[in-house]
This record gives C-alpha cells, sequence and structure tokens, in this order.
C-alpha cells in the first residue's frame, strides 16, 4: 500500500476495464513522472467528460455541439444511412474511406438477456428520419454476433414496407489473411451464400 | 495435457471479459453448468468465436482452470441458433428459455442432463418453426419447473391433496385449489386454460395446438407469475418475449416498432 493521494490514484485506475493492480501501479507511476501540464491536461478533459458529454440530436454519435461532425457535413450523402450499435462503430466504418453517406446509432443492440428491448435502442428515431428524410438505403451494420444478427432480422421487418426504401446488410465472409481450413462452418457457410460473381 | 476434458453442451449465454475474451456460460450434458473462458474470440480472426455464440450446440474441450476453466477447441454439433436469430419471436423466446435455464442450476458442475435435454429440446422445435413459440416457451417452463420441483398442482388441490379439477389456480399455494381451500387473490382460468397447462406439462401436443386465443394468453400470464413467483426474481427477457402473432400478412405497418409485451 502506498500513501495518501498515490493509492487512491492507483485504486481509481484499478476500476476501469481491463486494468489490473499492476497495470494501475503502473500507469499511476507514468502519471507521476510526467509533466505536470500533461496531467492537467488529462485532468480538464476528464472533467469536460463529466459535466457531460453531447450526443447528435440526428444520428446519437458523440457530438461537440448539437449535431455532430458527419451530420454538419453537407458533402455527405443525406439518403444513406448506415445503422451501427456504438459510436465507436461510426469510427471503424470511417476508417475504411468507403462510405459517403450518414450514421444513425443505435445505442446497442436487441438483448432480452440484459433487459434490452426496442424501446432500450434508439429505433424510434430512425423510423422518423427515414419518414421525414428523402433516405433511399439503410445499411445495417450492426456486429456480425447473436444480438447484432437479431438486430438486423427485426430491423428488416420494421424497415421493409417503407416504399422506394432499400434495406442491405453488410456482407460477411472469410477474413483476409486467414487459412480456409481454420474458417468455422458458420463463417464459411455465410462466405458461400453470400459469394458473387467476377 | 493432462485434466482436459470434452463435453457437449448448449451456450446460455456471454459476457465480455478484458479486450477480446469472452466468458462463456454452457449447460453441458455430463457436467452441467459450466463457466468458461474463451479467449480471443472477439477478434475477427479468432478460429471458434462464431460458434460459442449464444444457442450454439456445441461439442468443447475445456481445461479446468483455478477459478473458471477455459475452452481450448470447439466444434459445432447443429446449426440451431441460425433457426433462431433469423426470427425475432423466436429470439427473444429463446433468450427467455436460456436465461431460465441459467437460473434454474445454482450449482455449476452437477449433471442436469433432463433439463439439458429440455432446452435443447426447446431450441430444436423453435428452430423448426412447426409449434407457436408461445406454446413451445410456456411448455419449457412448466417442465423447467417441474425439474426444479416446482410443478404446478394442475390435477389435484395445491393444499388437501384432493384429486380432481379445481375452480382457483393461487400462485402462492402452488397450483389449483379446491373450493374449500381457495385463499383470497386466487384466479380462476377456464376449463380449456386448465386443460392447456395440463397438456404443455405432459407434452401432449395434439391438445395444445388445438387451444383458442384466449386460453393460451391466459395460461401464459399463469405460467409468467407461478415462475416468478418461486424464482424470486424477475426474468429480464420474460417481458421482452414477443407473445403476439404477426398481422394476418405476416408483416407489420411501416414506421411502427412492433409492441412487446
Amino acid at each position: 500500500m502506498y500513501e495518501g493521494v498515490v493509492q487512491d490514484l492507483i485504486d481509481e485506475l484499478g476500476r476501469l476495464p481491463g486494468v489490473g493492480p499492476k497495470s494501475a501501479q503502473r500507469i499511476a507511476f507514468h502519471l507521476l513522472s510526467s509533466d505536470p501540464a500533461d496531467i492537467t491536461r488529462l485532468a480538464e478533459v476528464l472533467g469536460k467528460v463529466a459535466e457531460g458529454v453531447q450526443f447528435c440530436e440526428t444520428c446519437g454519435n458523440v457530438a461537440e455541439q448539437e449535431q455532430c461532425r458527419i451530420c454538419r457535413d453537407e458533402r455527405r450523402e443525406p439518403n444513406v444511412i448506415c445503422v451501427v450499435e456504438e459510436s465507436k462503430d461510426v469510427l471503424a466504418v470511417e476508417r475504411t474511406r468507403e462510405f459517403k453517406g450518414r450514421y444513425h446509432v443505435l445505442g446497442g443492440a436487441l438483448d432480452p438477456l440484459s433487459g434490452v428491448g426496442p424501446d432500450q435502442l434508439r429505433m424510434r428515431e430512425l423510423l422518423a428520419r427515414i419518414s421525414s428524410d428523402e433516405v433511399t438505403e439503410v445499411i445495417i451494420a450492426t456486429d456480425p454476433n447473436t444480438e447484432g444478427e437479431a438486430t438486423a432480422t427485426y430491423l428488416v421487418r420494421v424497415l421493409r414496407d417503407f416504399p422506394g426504401l432499400t434495406v442491405t446488410r453488410l456482407a460477411s465472409g472469410l477474413p483476409m489473411g486467414g487459412d480456409l481450413e481454420f474458417a468455422d462452418e458458420l463463417t464459411l457457410g455465410r462466405a458461400l451464400s453470400g459469394r458473387r460473381a467476377l | 495435457m493432462a485434466g482436459l476434458y470434452r463435453d457437449t453442451g448448449v451456450v446460455l449465454r456471454v459476457h465480455k471479459l478484458g479486450e477480446a475474451d469472452r466468458i462463456i456460460t454452457l449447460l453441458t450434458k455430463k457436467h452441467g453448468k459450466v463457466r468458461a473462458v474463451a479467449k480471443g474470440v472477439r477478434r475477427t480472426t479468432s478460429r471458434f468465436g462464431a460458434r460459442l455464440e449464444p444457442f450454439g450446440h456445441v461439442d468443447v474441450q475445456l481445461y479446468p482452470g483455478r477459478t473458471l476453466d477455459v475452452i481450448t477447441q470447439v466444434q459445432t454439433v447443429d446449426t440451431v441458433a441460425a433457426g433462431l436469430i433469423s426470427d425475432y419471436q423466436r429470439y427473444t423466446t429463446a433468450s427467455a428459455i436460456t436465461e431460465t435455464a441459467d437460473r434454474l442450476v445454482s450449482e455449476e458442475g452437477e449433471p442436469v442432463l433432463r433439463l439439458y435435454l429440455l432446452v435443447l429440446g426447446a431450441l430444436r422445435a423453435l428452430a423448426g418453426g412447426e409449434r407457436d413459440t408461445s406454446l413451445v416457451l410456456d411448455a419449457f417452463l412448466l417442465r423447467a419447473m417441474a425439474f426444479a420441483g416446482w410443478a404446478p398442482a394442475l390435477t389435484e388441490c395445491a393444499r388437501c391433496g384432493e384429486p380432481g379439477k379445481h375452480p382457483a389456480f393461487s400462485v402462492q399455494a402452488g397450483g389449483m385449489m379446491c373450493g374449500r381451500c381457495r385463499t383470497a387473490g386466487a384466479v380462476h382460468p377456464s376449463p380449456e386454460t386448465l386443460a392447456l397447462l395440463v397438456a404443455l406439462l405432459h407434452g401432449d401436443w395434439d391438445v395444445a395446438e388445438a387451444s383458442g386465443p384466449g386460453a393460451r394468453r391466459d395460461a401464459n400470464g399463469i405460467v409468467a407469475a407461478h415462475l416468478q413467483w418461486h424464482m424470486e426474481r424477475q426474468l429480464r427477457s420474460l417481458p421482452l418475449v414477443e407473445r403476439r402473432g404477426r398481422d394476418s400478412d405476416g408483416q407489420t405497418r411501416p414506421g411502427t416498432v412492433p409492441a412487446t409485451e
């Protein structure tokens, strides 16, 4: 046990996900040896987070203003919406530099075991957006796991009757750099059913 | 490696652990409920991540750890999960089934073959899509409660044991009650509802499927109330189960989120 505030810092850091007691100690001593200006900057950022992070009123992404950077950008196609579970998924799709449309962050996936149903997600906001804006395509980019797939199934059911709306799902298949023999049968099965002509 | 063991099981639920791991709760054939760590399964390059998703029926190899066992190999036995996640009604029903099974088994490592077979049978029936999901769930809940020793008394009085068809059902008493024993707060199910409950408990599907919507709705309520009373805790997935049949054309209107009960 260390004395006073150093031990408090280690205890607080140790409460973060994925940070064990040893890592917490290492981070604490790194901070102690850092430039005081760096620590002040970190404290200021944490203070701003504590005051409350703003979410885009259109898409639900983390934002600095009422609307996020992507929703404010007039160069982005307003008629294509990519539906993702979390804000971090927006970043993942943005890194591809392939998508020029806008996003809608649901805030999670349908997970009855955790008590998350359609009312706990931003489903109604999505439907309102599609009803009012000139949306022609919704790309469902939820995680390719049980909860994400069930959410996609649900969305397809809710969206399929909108006239002129195309609903698509991200393709799933074999990861680059892998061996076919190690692919699991679910992924390989999907890769086969989603094969494309060359 | 010494200590390795192998078993067949159903994935009841998964929890995130650390950066890319998961804790998998399995209901296995020989070892009952097992909680084990699956390392790196959240990475897209994981060799067996897709097999360890909820409702997966898998053949696993485990290594006993200090607190949790570690999953070293996984093979899919059958793809029952695919039929469950392709339909939201089936997905919510399957979630209620796995949550009930998870709650009913408090002791890890104790074989619970009857419950294992019951869970597997219910998930297969759901995935097959031949039976009404609501009936499958109620049949599972009644039989799972019977396994736990909480089978409702349907053909005799829950208090005095007098055989026969009695008029009232009391959740607190644990079943039907005769005119003499009846307590305040007991409900009065119709003879059709009672016949449906008996049929579901004993797997008489001809009678169960011939039942009307009113009897099914009443049976839903009685089974849910009986389960929650005995479990002493609210099941999180049960209120989210989509019980209502869809519109006659199987579609929902655009712009509406289908209601859950």
